[in-house]
């Protein structure tokens, strides 16, 4: 079954922004983390996530087939053109909240991405094939950060539990379904983000209630990341940082 | 270098016959390449200035994160961003190996970052340079690692053996760096004349901090002779100075860029490029404490360390709960 070609770019946006705008975020750690293990993690975190990127967005800007390469999607494009969810836009804010954002994130694309290897585009699902080693890997070190630092001290314990009433009402975006992801479901690409929420509240339930921690019971959710309607006020803050020297210095060669 | 004016503990070179027999048999074994491993006997002071430069190297590995990561934000495109991601997960690595060679010698790492967290040990000086644009970065990886790989490859042959080993694995990762450092600066140099400006600025800016590396002159370099005896070092400050102003001046000419210093220039007769010698005064006020970065970085690495402690405690008390329910259980 054939697909529309600006449904299946928006999609492909919405998997490369989530990973360039997450990788970049991880990336601000860079020398600042609580031991150096976490420095090594965290830099090989984000390295994967923009590797990622240049996938996702290689493939999407092929799509597109304006001539446009990854790099001009990623630098090039403003707030509004952007197709991330929210949650990868929040700030880094303490490890603690950093390593939380990780795992709801991770917890996420390693659902996702168990069903994107069996897409029906095949660039899809070799991209997903060749990331869902790499998120095997982030799921279980962030899971166990969280675990750790969930059931570890009084102040451990408070911080994450506040990181993750900071961060809760942005999970439920990641489950949004519109005309997009049906039209992608439709044409065996991907599947409706909807359908994965069960698997998903189980495999981070199960997480959670080891690190002693207690989900938030509200179930509202702010969303616009995914459609670029409304990002938060941070994302253009990232941008402003990631995009400075290709706008400074246009049509240079780095 | 990335360990520069190590104070070697020792009273001066001792002669055969006012070693002791233990103290000939360490000498002799040093002297026929026979490498000293962390079981071995060795005098105190061996181990005392080993640990001050293995830790003054794996200090200068972690700090040197910092002038990197200040452009990892910054980078111009995603294959940029991950190279330098690359990069400065591997200085890491360096930092973390390279304490644990310090603690062969019984010294903890948690014992030296609070030595240099206190400003009791140091870190080398280039890293209290400021990067300032983004052909810094190339700078950094070109002449940075490039000095560091001049000095490691010399200390591959040192005689502690897990120091020796260090130095082999690190280097392969160094030169990696220092070729993707002078590509970097190769595309801003043969690119438009903003990037070229930007290259001119990187090398006019970093190549006094770079030679200074090395540490001062052989004249000024206080007890290297027992350290050059021990093999702990094994050239002398000048001679990898040369080296490296050898090697690097060809490749600042092929970039088509001015020479940061009007005074280089061939001497045939040396065969060997003479160059200036670098404002040593301003050498001795970084290593002081004046540099231009040197309050930032430690004020990062000190915030870093104090920040993360509830996540240290927390990981620790969660590992201990886990024992324990592990030992209830049995
Ligand atoms: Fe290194
Ligand atoms: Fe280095
Ligand atoms: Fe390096």
């Amino acid at each position: 079954m054939s697909v529309d070609k600006q449904q299946l770019l928006q999609f492909l946006l919405r998997q490369g922004d989530n990973t360039l705008v997450l990788g970049h975020r991880v990336s601000e750690w860079c020398g600042h983390s609580p031991i150096l293990e976490e420095d090594i993690a965290l830099a090989n975190t984000a390295l994967d996530l923009i590797g990622q990127t240049q996938m996702w967005l290689g493939y999407a800007a092929e799509v597109q087939g304006e001539g446009k390469s990854a790099d001009d999607l990623a630098f090039l494009r403003d707030a509004w053109d952007f197709r991330n969810v929210l949650l990868v836009e929040m700030p880094n804010g303490d490890f603690g909240q950093t390593l939380l954002r990780q795992f709801l994130f991770d917890a996420f694309q390693s659902v996702l991405m168990g069903r994107l290897m069996k897409s029906s585009d095949e660039q899809v699902a070799a991209i997903a094939a060749k990331a869902s080693k790499e998120i095997t890997y982030h799921v279980e070190r962030s899971a166990d950060t969280v675990v750790g630092l969930g059931d570890g001290t009084e102040e451990s314990h408070n911080r994450m539990q506040a990181a993750l009433e900071y961060l809760w009402p942005y999970v439920g975006e990641m489950f949004e379904s519109d005309e997009t992801d049906a039209a992608m479901a439709a044409a065996g690409i991907a599947p409706d983000p909807a359908s994965l929420r069960e698997e998903y509240e189980a495999l981070i339930g199960k997480v959670f209630a080891e690190a002693t921690l207690s989900v938030p019971e509200s179930r509202y959710n702010h969303k616009g990341g995914r459609t670029g309607y409304m990002h938060t006020e941070h994302l253009g803050h990232l941008l402003t940082s990631m995009q400075w020297l290709q706008r400074a210095y246009p049509g240079c060669e780095w | 270098m990335y360990a520069q004016m190590i104070k070697t503990a020792s009273a001066g070179v001792k002669s055969r016959e006012e070693m002791t027999d233990q103290e000939r048999e360490f000498q002799d074994k040093i002297d026929n390449d026979i490498k000293i491993e962390p079981r071995d006997w060795m005098p105190d002071d061996y181990r005392r200035t080993l640990i001050r430069q293995i830790g003054q190297h794996a200090h200068s590995e972690v700090v040197g994160q910092l002038p990197e990561g200040n452009w990892i934000t910054r980078a111009p495109t995603l294959e940029r961003k991950a190279i330098l991601l690359a990069k400065v997960q591997d200085e890491a690595g360096h930092g973390l190996y390279l304490y644990s060679a310090a603690e062969t010698l019984g010294e903890s790492r948690d014992e030296l970052v609070k030595l240099l967290h206190e400003g009791r040990m140091k870190y080398s000086s280039i890293f209290n340079y400021p990067t300032l644009n983004w052909a810094d970065i190339g700078a950094v990886g070109w002449l940075v690692d490039g000095a560091a790989i001049v000095n490691q490859v010399a200390l591959q042959r040192t005689s502690y053996g897990p120091y020796s080993r260090a130095m082999i694995r690190i280097c392969k990762e160094e030169s990696f760096h220092a070729r993707q450092g002078y590509h970097a600066i190769m595309k801003m140099a043969f690119g438009t004349p903003e990037q070229k400006r930007q290259a001119q600025s990187a090398v006019d800016r970093l190549w006094f901090p770079a030679i200074m590396m090395f540490g001062p002159t052989d004249a000024d370099s206080t007890n290297s002779d027992q350290s050059m005896a021990w093999k702990i070092k094994v050239k002398s400050n000048d001679e990898l100075r040369q080296q490296f102003v050898d090697q690097t001046v060809p490749q600042i000419e092929y970039l088509g860029l001015d020479l940061p210093d009007p005074n280089i220039k061939w001497n045939e007769e040396r065969g060997h490029y003479d160059f200036s010698d670098p404002d040593w005064s301003e050498f001795f006020n970084v290593i002081k404490g004046n540099g231009p970065c040197n309050v930032d970085r430690m004020k990062d690495r000190v915030a870093a360390w104090d920040d993360g402690q509830w996540v240290r405690d927390g990981l620790l008390a969660h590992a201990q709960k886990k024992a324990a329910a592990k030992v209830a259980a049995e």
